[in-house]
């Protein structure tokens, strides 16, 4: 492993540089928090005009705000179990098996992901026109979960290839049957990446915004919301405060998500 | 009874392989590439104009359009921006990469990778409206400019042609920033990655043949991390070519490709055209990668 303890210390051009890399990432999520607070309803003004907790509450008796965000909820969590599902069989017929096309399969997972969102909206957005589909709850639901999958898939399959096959092999060897070995050993061991990837799923499609514009008709999911009040906007101070809300709820699963492979990379690392 | 289950698919791999991943393919052919097909057939439809309605009959006019004037002034513009925000992120990304992958003790160095991925995943949007924020009129940016008395180098900047504007948040130069900031930590993760490969022998021995810290850096590290740096410019480049929602919400009138993409299909519902547009990202972005992997790029990733 390179660079465990340095013997040389970086030098202070690179630590300011760094520093200032790093503040360019945070201050702005700052910011943001810090606006959820202004009494400035109409502009964006700097210094603040004075602090206000008001517009929680305002937001709280929004019922357009509320209807978004349990719409948001829903399909996250309906994207997030679809994409577990069948992110873990894709993981676990890679892992176990060679077969013709192996390759082909992880590049199929990882494209939604990898060409740009207006992409894979727009080959959904024509598909749904050609049949004719009407647009619903399950067509935003639909275009989530290809982009949910990967990350599951990836998470999992990371997994499985740190987990020795042979805690598989005693279990059978034992006489558990597979729906047993698969219940008290491989789940157990998969069981952090699937938290991992699931979360990370949730959070993805939580503020998806591109491909949501392109298959919802009618439903307006949080991010469709906020993105209305970025081109028109009306409700300023709400809309920070719904900004520092989708903050917390999207950073706080992703940072579990990154620590717990941290950690199950960290631990590898020790053995 | 279940024994007798399990016993009979573990006699037969090929079954069990078939049921696992029967799923998942069927998901991704039917719905992902399925739509993918849909998009290129589509683009090979045209609008009647009379009418207003897609002709689901084989033409080129469709692509006859791409190629018009304006189109190309939209192509040549997000490709402009998109090389413009790769340069900047990777020179922006470079000192932090550089002091994870070989300065931050271990501890550090999983809380900082933490800090530049959680940003990667989440709040994109949210992300992007922090920048309506910093870049209003009378915003936080503004406050400091004045501040510092820098009013005219502001003015200057948005007085420039083509990138200018009336204010930092209507303007090309409002976009780049946030662009630059929004894709930034893709390219961070694969330029850390490829320092961490470089193998401290390599430093200790450019250092012991007497090449000063300035000439390591520059002959050994620099070229390590090439692959690295080309590895995220696919991300920013194909990110920044595909996106509407900051011309959209930082913007003037003159069109990206994603708005074109985005407007055709919803007011207008020429989805032929929007197809066909989209086709422009996809080629440019599959020449790239060709380009890319080239340079070793793909084993950064």
């Amino acid at each position: 492993m390179p660079s465990k303890y340095s013997a040389e210390k970086a030098s202070l051009g690179l630590r300011l540089g760094a520093l200032g890399t790093l503040l360019f990432l945070y201050v702005p999520i700052l910011i943001i928090f810090l606006y959820a607070f202004t009494t400035d309803e109409k502009t964006f003004s700097f210094p603040l005009p004075g602090l206000t907790t008001k517009w929680f509450g305002v937001a709280l008796g929004r019922a357009d705000l509320w209807s978004a965000l349990t719409l948001s909820l829903q399909i996250a969590l309906i994207a997030t179990a679809s994409a577990l599902i069948l992110g873990t069989l894709a993981a676990a017929a890679v892992y176990r098996s060679n077969f013709f096309g192996k390759d082909a399969i992880s590049l199929l997972l990882i494209l939604p992901i990898a060409l740009p969102g207006i992409v894979t909206g727009i080959a959904l957005r024509s598909a749904i026109g050609s049949l004719d589909i009407p647009f619903s709850y399950w067509t935003i639901v639909i275009g989530h979960a290809t982009f949910c999958i990967v990350v599951v898939y990836n998470n999992v399959l990371a997994r499985f290839r740190r987990m020795q096959g042979s805690q598989v092999e005693a279990s059978m060897d034992l006489g558990a049957n597979s729906f047993q070995t698969f219940r008290y050993v491989v789940l157990p061991n998969i069981a952090t990446a699937l938290l991992a990837g699931g979360m990370l799923a949730f959070a993805l499609s939580f503020d998806e915004v591109i491909v949501t514009t392109f298959t919802a008709g009618q439903q307006t999911t949080l991010p469709i919301w906020i993105f209305s009040q970025l081109t028109r906007p009306r409700d300023r101070p709400v809309t920070n405060v719904v900004a520092m809300f989708v903050i917390l709820i999207t950073f706080l699963p992703i940072f579990f998500a990154q620590k717990i492979s941290a950690e199950a990379s960290d631990t590898e690392g020790d053995k | 009874m279940l024994t007798r289950i399990s016993t009979y698919f573990y006699r037969r791999p090929n079954l069990s392989l078939a049921l696992l991943l029967g799923l998942p393919l069927l998901y991704m052919f039917v719905v992902y590439l399925g739509s993918l097909f849909a998009l290129l057939l589509n683009s090979f439809y045209y609008l009647e104009e009379f009418t207003g309605l897609v002709v689901r009959e084989f033409t080129l006019r469709t692509y006859v359009t791409v190629f018009s004037p304006t189109n190309l002034g939209i192509f040549g513009r997000t490709a402009g921006m998109a090389a413009a925000v790769t340069i900047a992120d990777a020179l922006i990304a470079f000192p932090l990469a550089y002091y994870i992958a070989k300065f931050a003790s271990r501890r550090a160095r999983t809380w900082l990778y933490i800090a530049v991925t959680v940003p990667l995943w989440s709040s994109y949007l949210v992300r992007v409206y922090s920048w309506k924020l910093i870049l209003a009129k009378e915003g936080i940016l503004s406050w400091f400019i004045n501040l510092f008395h820098m009013n005219f180098l502001l003015d200057w900047l948005l007085s420039l042609p083509e990138i200018g504007g009336s204010s930092l948040s209507l303007s090309p130069i409002g976009m780049f920033i946030a662009f630059c900031y929004i894709w930034l930590p893709y390219m961070i993760v694969p330029i850390q990655t490829a320092l961490e490969r470089v193998p401290k022998s390599l430093i200790e021995a450019s250092g012991d043949l007497g090449a000063s810290a300035s000439q390591t850096f520059r002959k050994v590290i620099l070229p390590l991390a090439y692959p690295g740096v080309i590895a995220g410019s696919i991300f920013t480049f194909s990110l920044t070519l595909g996106d509407f929602i900051v011309p959209q919400s930082l913007g003037n009138s003159r069109f990206f490709i994603g708005q074109a993409v985005y407007s055709h299909q919803g007011t207008s519902g020429n989805i032929p055209l929007a197809a066909a547009l989209t086709m422009g990202p996809v080629v440019i972005m599959i020449i790239y990668l060709l380009l890319a992997r080239k340079t070793g790029a793909f084993d950064a990733l």
